[in-house]
């Protein structure tokens, strides 16, 4: 264990540069993140994941943002175990009937301010499980959506961007 | 004789199913039948109802799996679970779903159905309903000192949804009953009546981890349904995928248990080893879990120079970080403390339950779909499928360790001896009888055995889908592995047995 800690130590870190293309753009978008978060959140947003009646598709791209190539954290973006603690709830999935009121419950138990991320196209407008008995169709249908990442499932690339401008758009409707 | 070819013997087979024969039988042969289950003379594969009859897969030791139908005019038939209790849930299910009812069902309470659909029976009749919710009466522990800890739906990790009624005794874990169907979604519904792609799609979203074994169940029941054949190159495209997709969900599951055992820097390694098998699917095939690549016919896409070059690079890497984590794994005894003798299941009941994948395996359970029924190209390919038979949480992920090293030589040989040609057929050629025809399939997802059933109508829709999740299972199981250890080790038995939720509640 010693050994493996060490060379981690010493090797360069796997972790990659921000998903931006353009590299001016990804500085600007840095630097504004980095200002807006600081002054309205102070440099911590933090998510709660609820999954709604997704495939479990949604999560595993979720759990990567986590890893040391996505390295969400570094974003001042974190995962939180209660919807007490949070100011945006990542919702996944086409919104089961029988998940409803838990989301719903989820939902109030959050303090304001707050945001709704509907993750993945299911939780955009039910994806392949539209029209069924079971799913009410989509995050909106229960909640009001502050944004929408659309993917089947969006890749955790799509996922960052998505909740990089989040920051932007929650400062601006402040 | 085994019990398949006495009723084959015995009773009419409907003569439409592929590869496995399907016998139609009165109510005393499926007696018969349920208690040569019960005898655990031969093991259930699955259960289900397609609303006028029920049918019931199972296999024997040496005999090839089979199917029975019996017709249930007055929508009652003789309980399996009764005598058999693996066939407890998906006995409740029918009964949600299609009205149809087993007679003397020991545990009558709904379970897919939480009384809030707005309908009742979504499948026969669609009665209207007021859609409050169902009470739900948990089993009880009784004595002085015990305690109740409700876990669930929503849990504090990025999972999937399902409840937990705990009862303890101190830290001691009494009983253990989950109440699942938080994400049903109605697959089975759904896939009514719509063309074999579009139901491809859905089949894929039944369990986002096991997307490549579900298109791959799927896709084989449909062409053996119309007596088709995937091309050999497809076929052992397949069996890359597959295996890409077992590397992916071992490493993330061995970092997870690990984390759970409050030891994170596993996790760390092995969430970058499941990232660049991520990148690799993504290089490969376009897309990261592979989602839509298996598809009825064939595969979405051939494999290029630059694919097989990132697998063989892949195979390296793993080859070099890998045996140091094992090593770590191995020689942390703050780690070993806390999976080794934790959350032990009992090898007659894995072998009663028929418990796929690791569950099975590592409780002494040899059973593994690509070894036996077996399908293209692995009975063509030198692996072995490791068992143990501790039956506890360390077992379980060895496991996994040793199947990492196995996908790992699986790859190697489908990339040396895969064949050039097509990837797909057109599905419009195969041959049509004017009868429904029916096909099956049993895959190893990484899990375990995925068993799909597709009838399809005489215009090539699906006339009726049915996927079994190996969770199925594998759920009862783990209320039993828990038993008896404390509730702390809750999320490190769970994160072993790595159920799914989506994949149960279809």
């Amino acid at each position: 264990m010693r050994k493996l800690l060490l060379t981690s130590l010493l090797k360069r870190s796997m972790t990659e540069p921000p998903p931006v293309d353009d590299a001016a753009m990804n500085a600007e978008l840095l630097a504004r993140l980095d200002a807006v978060s600081r002054e309205r959140l102070g440099r911590s947003l933090s998510i709660r994941q609820v999954d709604a009646g997704s495939c479990n598709g949604c999560e595993l791209e979720i759990h990567a943002l986590g890893n040391v190539y996505y390295d969400l954290e570094r974003f001042g973006l974190r995962f939180v175990a209660s919807p007490r603690h949070a100011d945006v709830l990542l919702v996944t999935g086409p919104v089961t009937h029988n998940m409803r009121e838990a989301l719903e419950r989820t939902y109030r138990a959050t303090p304001d301010p707050k945001w709704v991320v509907a993750v993945g196209d299911c939780g955009f407008d039910g994806g392949v499980f539209a029209g069924s008995y079971a799913c009410t169709g989509g995050v909106s249908a229960v909640l009001p959506v502050d944004l929408h990442i659309r993917g089947c499932p969006p890749s955790p690339t799509a996922l960052l961007q998505g909740l990089i401008a989040l920051v932007e758009h929650s400062a601006a409707r402040r | 004789m085994s019990l398949a070819s006495a009723l084959l013997d015995e009773y009419a087979s409907a003569g439409t199913q592929q590869p496995w024969p399907r016998v139609v039988v009165d109510a005393d042969g499926w007696r018969r039948i349920v208690a040569t289950l019960a005898g655990h003379a031969a093991t259930l594969i699955s259960l289900w109802c397609d609303g006028s009859a029920v049918h019931l897969s199972l296999y024997e030791e040496n005999a090839r799996p089979i199917v029975v139908s019996l017709d249930c005019p007055d929508g009652r038939y003789p309980s399996v679970g009764l005598s058999h209790p693996p066939a407890l849930r998906l006995e409740r299910a029918i009964a949600d779903l299609y009205g149809v009812v087993a007679e003397d069902l020991p545990d009558n309470r709904p379970w897919l159905d939480h009384g809030r659909w707005g309908v009742r029976r979504p499948l026969r009749d669609c009665a209207p309903d007021a859609a409050t919710g169902d009470a739900y009466a948990f089993l009880t522990a009784e004595g002085p000192p015990m305690h109740q800890i409700p876990v669930g739906p929503v849990h504090a990790g990025i999972i999937e949804p399902g409840h937990f009624r705990f009862t303890a005794h101190g830290e001691t874990v009494v009983r253990l009953e989950e109440r699942l169907g938080y994400v049903h979604k109605g697959v089975e519904a759904l896939m009514k009546g719509v063309p074999s792609a579009r139901a491809a799609a859905i089949a894929a979203r039944v369990s986002g981890d096991s997307t490549v074994a579900y298109s791959l169940a799927f896709s084989l029941a449909v062409e053996s349904a119309l007596r088709v054949q995937a091309p050999p190159r497809a076929v052992w495209l397949r069996a890359i995928m597959a295996e890409l997709e077992r590397l992916a969900n071992h490493f993330g599951d061995i970092g997870a248990i690990c984390n759970d055992a409050a030891f994170p820097l596993m996790q760390a390694h092995c969430a970058a080893l499941r990232e660049r098998a991520l990148r690799c699917a993504d290089g490969c095939f376009g897309h990261r879990l592979m989602m839509d690549r298996i598809t009825p016919g064939g595969v979405a896409q051939d494999l290029d120079d630059k694919g097989v070059a990132l697998l063989r690079g892949l195979v390296i890497d793993v080859r070099k970080h890998f045996p140091k984590l094992i090593g770590l794994y191995e020689n942390t005894a703050s780690l070993q403390d806390r999976t080794v003798a934790t959350g032990t299941l009992d090898a007659t009941l894995a072998a009663a339950f028929g418990a796929g994948g690791y569950v099975g395996r590592a409780s002494g359970r040899t059973f593994d779909a690509r070894k036996n029924p077996a399908y293209a190209p692995y009975d063509d390919l030198a692996f072995k499928a490791p068992t143990r038979d501790r039956g506890d949480v360390d077992a379980r992920v060895w496991i996994r360790i040793e199947e990492v090293d196995q996908s790992l030589l699986l790859i190697e040989q489908c990339l040396g001896r895969m064949p050039s040609g097509p990837v797909r057929i057109g599905l419009d050629g195969g041959s049509r009888e004017g009868d429904a025809m029916e096909g099956v399939a049993l895959v190893e997802g990484f899990r375990g055995d995925i068993f799909a059933w597709v009838r399809l109508a005489e215009n090539g829709t699906i006339a009726h889908c049915h996927l079994r999740d190996p969770s199925w299972f594998q759920w009862p199981l783990l209320e039993k592995a828990i038993e008896g250890n404390i509730v702390a080790d809750f999320p490190l038995c769970n994160k072993s047995f790595n159920c799914s939720y989506s994949g149960h509640d279809l």
